[in-house]
């Protein structure tokens, strides 16, 4: 019973970590769909997570932070958008310079916040709750029903951008513009508007996944406090082959990864020959990283075509080029 | 009613005069944000320039930031030229000064002129075999080198933490977390005041500017960046010559490394390189990767940085600011390269008559 | 009511420099099969693109049923009734047919993929297309796919046809029963516009063809009163026989220089992309390759030049195996490969350099230390100027910034300064006009007078049948078999390139 609590207690810390990265994920998978590469996702978390944190700590209320966490993310994603979309600058160097950019933007913002705490009732909305039945389930109850509503957004955000993309209309159209501009663009497709659209609202769900962490997880404002998860979403959305359900496996799986790290700080670990070895927290924290290296030789091995990237990503297109 | 329309042929003088052009309207966007948060720009812009060139030690601190950003820009720029995206400068660099570290911690009693060179030598081979990883997993599996690197960056950090928390700890220095001061002997020597990293970084300068002007090697680089299956087509062995390539960007990184190390901090901790390994990614692109622009556009980022600092204290303005600048100006002048092949042009407004609704794009 | 269906009144649209469109006008009646004829870079491509709401025309007005429009996108073109096949298909590849044509359509916020299916074979059957909706496109062949694209623009409900040089890649049986479906369409009401510059075709299909020259509308002509030669005379702006000669050779010259036996390859997805090839190439002959896009053609000449590996099969030149060589030791035996790919810079040319450095690209790979020597490349590259008459300000000229014609003329004009024995050069004429092909045929015929053994893959079957003296017909990597070009015919070499034997249908 003691093991399976434990067991219950890392699955809910995985899903915690893992919906950071869902969030990140699914916003770039948006992105990519209609072939943007933004590399910017690290910068748009951390606009995400200041923003939000500033608002929830000015209004105190959490519902107002959330939004406004998603309205930086948006914005950042905004400025990308103008750039590769309008002046369809090379999104490679834009996405980074975005990432540095948010880094910035957020310490600057951050600086006078990282001696405060949250109020109580700008976190209240999102503490954990048990779902009535569901969360006695053994193990996997605590895990997903006794979370935070934030943790069942981002669920139900994975779904629902799953039935978009692949059953309506206009999903049908974004993935067009993604592998084929110049047939979307001949089919009669607004593939400017989609694009501004599907971008700024990938860079919402990024400024979210920030958020989570400066809202719920920490909840505190640190320097870079994204510690890199905006690369490993990028990362993530390959592993996943830009479909939202496989988001959620692989974001609970880096989710995983990173609560080791936490969970199984200092312990020693016996040497032949006497004395003993001590994982500490920095070798930990690398595992996330090399997972993250190891995932992308296997994905680099993926020949089969419905694994492969949105024809058109990170390449420019206007309509009159010959 | 607007239309954009690609531009015939740009001469280089316009296309160098439109980057200058959008850095100025760059840095008049900022006034603008800096007067929204409350503060003087003209004042702001003169305190980073005041604290970044007037004084002897200012000037220093400043040479001090350009001698690694210029190094570390030079070695992306190799990188870069095959289009091989080593965001792993950061990294390399500080694989490198992990490696001189290593041999100033344990040989410091060498006499300089035996112990530098065999630090400089580590420097250059840590920095060679990080980067090394990415092109191995890039030329055997094609693993994406821009995710890799970035991946081998958070690594190397944690590596250096590690090690200044653990094993490298230094017993003297009473249960702080750090890395022992170097031996004298492992100090690179001050000429005309600052560290002697300058001679190495005029001299790597000249010799990738050369290397790309004259070689077969920088010739070869070149091509492969432009056409892979040019070059393969033309009896280019492209994975050996992407390695060779790698391993002088990565090497050159980790000299940079080595050279912050031993000629300014005298130690190594994970904060040694400020971020420069990131900065130097832009100032490689933004210098279209020519050496010689390199020099030029490091040295205003490095008064921008060192004057950030300055602000902090002189302003209270969060030196952070900085960081938001060269974002402005990256964005900037990314936005402009459009007006390098394209401009917009007025239309006439034509008369009625329109049988189709006018669709809401373009 | 005006009599016309669109009217293009003074069309002028430039890229750059290049003019592509000067004071164009054409008038299209309803029901007629109207042919546009050009060589090309006559501005065909241009001027339907503006029709089609792709670009935007510098001046000139567009009139429809006599009323003025607009069309700012190809929404508002469409909107109008106008549809336009391109020449490279606008397709998504990863997506079947039915989402292909679906795409881009109003309707509810789902798609119900039956109920659309059943609507578009309705429209499908009414004019006798056949289709296979659920199937993939990267699984189509390439009449496949052009069946799609016209299925997308008829269930759009286009009464204005395009057809961008909707020939060019179909095999002589395809070409009948596209001008079936066409001729289909047209007795039911629609409009078709047919881009060509094949003169047999125009006279076959059109009803009146327009003749465009260097961007300009020469003539509008009623086909049944006119014939080739005078379409010939306006098209290319003087009068000129289109006969491609076929140089004569010694046989003495003639030895075998390359043999290919049981050539297989894979490509990256495991498939076969040749199958067990062999064919054997003389010195001082021309052999033609023919056979559908994506044959084989690309992994036959890497394979050659030693850029892919082979499964299993041998290459011989000249005695020796040459299938396990790098490239660079390739190149050293006098082996030159130029492929023109349908962008045109892919393989062979660095875009972003000049003529000199383009010029020693082999060179370079050849020579001992450190220092590239650019001497030699210049002067390399004067003389090649010079023989090919390549038209550029210096040599120093970005390749990027020349002509289509003159930056094959840099990429052949290399390969033959080479002095090679094997010349394998694949679509060289590819998007040329008809001087700079002519130019090029010379080039080829000149080479194989010296003894050279010419591997020339086409896509022109007439070019084919005239200018080599045997051609070969690949279909899904296998060797159909060598034919004589001089008594060899058309429809023989298209029943070959789809795979089935002549000799079987003839008996």
């Amino acid at each position: 019973m003691e093991m399976l609590n434990t067991i219950g207690l890392f699955l809910q810390s995985t899903v915690q970590m893992g919906t950071i990265l869902l969030f990140a994920t699914l916003g770039g998978i948006l992105c990519e769909r209609v072939g943007h590469l933004n590399l910017g996702i690290e910068g748009m978390m951390l606009m995400g997570a200041v923003i939000g944190f500033y608002t929830g700590y000015h209004t105190g209320n959490g519902w107002v932070a959330f939004a406004a966490a998603a309205v930086a993310g948006g914005f950042g994603a905004l400025i990308y958008a103008v750039i590769t979309v309008t002046f369809l600058g090379n999104q490679t160097v834009t996405g980074l310079v975005l990432s540095i950019f948010g880094t910035g933007f957020s310490s600057f913002v951050g600086l006078p916040l990282s001696t405060v705490t949250m109020p109580q009732s700008a976190m209240a909305p999102f503490r954990a709750f048990k779902v009535p039945l569901l969360s006695k389930i053994p193990v996997l109850g605590p895990a997903i029903f006794e979370q935070s509503v934030y943790v069942h957004i981002g669920l139900i955000l994975a779904i629902v951008m799953y039935v978009y993309l692949n059953k309506t209309r206009f999903g049908l159209n974004l993935r067009a513009i993604g592998e084929n501009p110049a047939s979307a663009d001949a089919s009669g497709i607004n593939i400017t508007l989609y694009k501004y659209i599907h971008i700024i609202i990938g860079g919402m769900l990024c400024g979210l996944g920030g958020a989570y962490l400066t809202l719920v997880y920490v909840p505190l404002w640190q320097d870079g406090i994204t510690s890199g998860m905006g690369w490993i979403a990028v990362t993530l959305i390959i592993f996943s082959t830009w479909n939202p359900l496989k988001a959620i496996i692989s974001a609970y799986l880096f989710g995983a990864l990173r609560s080791i790290g936490f969970k199984l700080q200092n312990i020693q670990i016996p040497k032949i020959g006497g004395g003993t070895f001590i994982l500490n927290s920095q070798l930990l924290n690398m595992l996330p990283y090399i997972m993250t290296i190891v995932v992308l030789v296997i994905i680099a091995l993926r020949k089969k075509r419905e694994e492969q990237p949105p024809g058109w990503l990170s390449l420019p297109y206007y309509r009159e080029d010959r | 009613m607007f239309r954009i329309v690609k531009r015939q042929d740009m001469s280089s003088r316009y296309s160098s005069a439109l980057r200058i052009g959008s850095i100025f309207a760059a840095l008049l966007f900022t006034a603008l944000i800096i007067i929204l948060l409350g503060y003087n720009p003209i004042q702001v812009y003169f305190k980073i320039v005041e604290g970044s060139l007037f004084s002897k030690f200012r000037i220093t601190q400043t040479i001090h930031k350009m001698i690694p950003l210029i190094t570390l820009s030079l070695g992306c720029a190799v990188a870069f030229k095959m289009k091989f995206w080593n965001i792993g400068a950061e990294g390399q660099f500080y694989l490198g000064a992990l490696g001189a570290t290593y041999i100033a911690l344990n040989y410091g009693s060498l006499p300089p002129y035996i112990l530098l060179p065999i630090m400089f030598l580590a420097g250059f081979i840590c920095g060679a075999l990080w980067a090394l990883i990415s092109a191995l997993l890039r030329t055997a599996f094609g693993a994406s080198e821009t995710l890799v690197t970035l991946m081998l960056n958070y690594i190397a950090t944690n590596i250096i933490m590690y090690l200044q928390y653990g094993p490298w700890k230094d017993p003297a220095a009473r249960g702080f977390a750090k890395i022992a001061r170097f031996s004298p002997n492992a100090w690179l020597p001050t000429i005309f005041g600052v560290q002697s990293g300058w001679i190495i970084t005029v001299v790597l300068v000249i010799l990738i500017y050369f290397m790309f002007a004259k070689t077969r090697l920088g010739y070869q680089i070149q091509v492969i960046g432009e056409n892979t299956q040019t070059a393969r087509y033309a009896g280019m062995n492209v994975n050996k010559i992407l390695i060779i390539a790698v391993i002088l960007s990565g090497g050159i990184c980790g000299i940079a490394g080595m050279m912050q190390a031993s000629g300014v901090e005298h130690s190594l901790t994970y904060e040694l390189s400020a971020g420069l390994g990131f900065t130097a990614v832009i100032t490689a692109w933004l210098a279209r990767l020519d050496p010689l622009s390199i020099v030029v556009v490091s040295t205003l980022f490095s008064i921008l940085l060192q004057g950030g600092t300055y602000i902090q204290t002189a302003l209270q303005v969060p030196s952070s600011i900085a960081g938001i600048i060269q974002g402005v100006i990256l964005f900037f002048v990314l936005a402009s390269d459009f007006f390098v092949n394209y401009k917009i042009i007025r239309v006439k407004k034509e008369n009625a008559g329109t049988a189709v609704p006018v669709s809401k794009g373009e | 009511m005006s009599k016309y269906d669109i009217e293009l009144i003074n069309i002028s649209k430039s890229f750059g420099i290049v003019k592509a469109n000067s004071e164009i006008s054409l008038s299209i009646a309803p029901g007629e099969i109207h042919a546009l004829l050009g060589e090309n870079g006559s501005g065909k491509s241009t001027l339907m693109n503006i029709l089609s709401g792709i670009y935007t025309p510098d001046e000139g007005i567009i009139k429809l049923d006599g009323n003025e429009v607009k069309f700012n996108s190809p929404s508002d073109s469409i909107a109008a009734g106008i549809g336009m096949v391109h020449q490279h298909f606008k397709l998504v590849d990863v997506m079947s047919a039915t989402e292909n044509i679906l795409l881009g359509l109003p309707g509810g916020l789902f798609i119900k993929p039956k109920k659309a299916a059943k609507s578009i074979k309705a429209v499908a059957d009414k004019y006798g297309l056949k289709i296979d909706l659920s199937k993939k496109v990267y699984e189509m062949s390439v009449s496949e796919k052009q069946t799609v694209e016209i299925m997308k623009v008829l269930y759009r409900g286009a009464r204005i046809l395009i057809l961008d040089e909707p020939t060019a890649v179909l095999t002589p049986q395809e070409i009948v029963s596209l001008f079936g479906i066409l001729r289909n369409m047209k007795s039911s009401g629609c409009s078709i516009i047919i881009i060509t510059h094949k003169l047999n075709e125009v006279m076959e299909i059109s009803d009146r063809v327009t003749v465009l020259h260097k961007g300009r509308s020469i003539k509008t002509l009623v086909t049944s009163e006119t014939d080739m030669t005078e379409l010939t005379t306006l098209m290319v702006g003087k009068p000129i026989s289109l006969e491609i000669k076929r140089a004569e050779v010694d046989s003495e010259l003639k030895k075998p220089i390359l043999q290919v036996t049981d050539l297989t390859v894979h490509n990256i997805d495991k498939r076969e992309a040749l199958d067990g090839m062999s064919f054997t190439l003389n010195s001082g002959e021309i052999l033609g390759v023919a056979g559908i896009a994506g044959s084989g053609q690309k992994e036959l000449c890497e394979t050659i030049a030693g850029l892919q590996r082979a499964s299993s099969g041998d290459v011989i030149y000249k005695g020796q195996s040459i299938i396990k060589m790098n490239p660079r030791d390739i190149i050293k035996k006098g082996i030159t490969m130029s492929f023109i790919p349908e962008d045109r810079l892919g393989m062979g040319l660095v875009a972003g350099m000049s003529i000199i450095d383009n010029v020693i690209l082999k060179k370079v790979q050849m020579q001992k230390g450190i220092i590239v020597d650019r001497k030699v490349g210049k002067k390399a590259a004067e003389r090649i100027i010079k023989r090919f008459g390549i038209d550029t300000p210096s040599t120093h000229t970005i390749v990027r910034k020349l002509s289509g014609g003159n930056i094959q003329k840099v990429l052949l004009g290399r390969e033959i300064e080479m002095n090679p024995e094997l010349l394998i050069t694949a679509y060289p004429v590819r998007g040329l006009d008809i001087g700079a092909s002519y130019n090029i045929y010379d080039i080829l015929n000149e080479q194989k007078t010296k003894g050279v053994g010419i591997l020339f893959i086409g896509e022109d079957l007439d070019v084919l049948l005239s200018l080599c003296d045997r051609i070969m017909v690949i279909h899904s990597g296998k060797n159909m078999g060598i034919v004589d070009a001089k008594s060899t015919t058309k429809e023989k070499l298209g029943l070959m390139m789809l795979g089935q034997n002549p000799d079987d249908q003839a008996s």
